[in-house]
């Protein structure tokens, strides 16, 4: 019996070794430098809330911590898309005025692989640029780190939050460099084919209410063709 | 060394082993699939019907100025912003209807670089199509489209779409009023010859 007990505890040990393993993985890098930091094209960059209660829409299965808003919006409850986000955000420039209206489809990948230090998502944004035109982002995003540095700190904390400075560039694909795919619709933007990379900035997490203080950026490469349009 | 404390190790070891055999096998995410439902065209490729009933599919319908405005409590931008700028999301069905997938519908006759009607759809388990429309209706009162980009098994694909608004569906499960049918004709493209 005492040697039964002395391998079931023995495996706690092992599988509680491999968690703390997977966890502090110190092979997992932390890209703070957009790949599109190298090229000289000029790039739009736009700016969104990532708080909930600060977007005009957001919207998911109703079962997580973050509340949906406004309060009586459908939730995403059918099985086939259950694992989907949708999030309606007002775009901002640089010069933080209103310069676009954003839709925001995420769903949770089959790709997804903790072992490898990915939580990866689908994502595709509907992005629609008054006096510009229309396009659409399709990108591979990764919150592992968002998981690692934000939301498991925040649940261990006493408080039950995060606070500090934590900025992660999110795409990870599908471009080869890890950016994002852009299909140009209308507009200046009608038949351009560009990449993006969306990054995101935190400062405070909530780990009853999630998202506190929190913001994302889309920086998307603007062709010279699309230039000269404009 | 004790054979307990050698036990102990071998627990050890089986617990590292044993937990990453299942991180490693088990799927994080697993999304759910039905079962798709494509016909073959004659000269080629595949169709499919999708289906928004209405209202009850409708998640949002942000319109400056309308009393229409969904979800109740939505807080849409003013007019100084986006002019005549539509936009909804829906769930989207499959000709069985179960629901397969969400959408955005953006449109906005008084684009100064345009008007312009677009469809993204966005299939959690398959992928996301993103489609363009022409202004006009057909004489059979249908909208004609074609798809602009396609992600994951959209990717390769390109093609046609039909836009359809159904008034006076019959279904006695709910009381829907209208229908938005998306019929897709998409085609892949041709093997290279050897």
């Amino acid at each position: 019996m005492k040697y039964l007990v002395s391998l079931l505890i023995g495996m706690l040990f092992g599988v509680a070794l491999f968690a703390a393993g997977m966890y502090y993985n110190p092979f997992t890098g932390h890209v703070l430098v957009s790949p599109l930091a190298v090229l000289k094209d000029k790039h739009l960059d736009v700016t969104y809330t990532l708080v909930p209660g600060e977007t005009i829409l957001y919207t998911d299965n109703g079962e997580s911590i973050v509340s949906t808003h406004p309060d009586r919006v459908a939730e995403l409850w059918e099985p086939a898309i259950v694992d989907t986000r949708i999030a309606v955000v007002l775009l901002k420039g640089s010069r933080g005025s209103v310069v676009g209206l954003g839709i925001k489809f995420s769903t949770d990948s089959e790709q997804t692989a903790l072992i490898n230090s990915q939580a990866l998502v689908n994502s595709a944004w509907h992005v629609y640029l008054p006096g510009q035109g229309t396009l659409l982002v399709d990108q591979i995003e990764n919150y592992w780190p968002y998981l690692r540095e934000i939301v498991v700190p925040a649940r261990w904390s006493s408080g039950n939050n995060w606070k500090g400075s934590f900025f992660w560039i999110m795409t990870q694909g599908p471009g080869a460099l890890g950016t994002a795919r852009v299909t140009g619709g209308t507009g200046t933007f009608a038949g351009m084919t560009s990449e993006a990379v969306e990054s995101l900035t935190a400062r405070a997490y909530s780990a009853i209410n999630g998202p506190v203080s929190m913001h994302g950026s889309l920086t998307i490469i603007l062709p010279k063709a699309t230039i000269e349009t404009e | 060394m004790s054979p307990l404390f050698k036990t102990f190790i071998a627990g050890i070891f089986l617990g590292l082993v044993g937990a990453g055999a299942l991180t490693y096998s088990v799927p994080a995410v697993d999304l759910h699939r039905e079962p798709s439902l494509i016909t073959v065209q004659a000269n080629g490729g595949n169709s499919e019907i999708f289906r928004i009933d209405l209202p009850r599919d409708r998640i949002l319908v942000g319109l400056v100025g309308t009393d229409n405005a969904l979800p109740a409590g939505l807080e849409w931008p003013g007019d100084e912003l986006f002019g005549n700028l539509q936009a909804e999301i829906f769930k989207v069905r499959d000709r069985n209807d179960v629901v397969i997938g969400v959408a955005s519908r953006l449109a906005n006759v008084s684009e100064e670089t345009g008007p312009f009607i677009e469809w993204v759809l966005h299939l959690p388990a398959r992928g996301t199509v993103y489609l363009q429309m022409d202004l006009a209706a057909s004489a059979e009162g249908h909208r004609n489209g074609r798809m602009l980009a396609g992600t994951r098994d959209f990717e390769t694909l390109s093609g046609t779409v039909r836009e359809r608004f159904i008034t006076e569906i019959g279904n006695e499960d709910f009381a829907a009023g209208e229908r938005i049918e998306l019929i897709t004709a998409l085609i892949g493209p041709l093997a290279d010859e050897e």
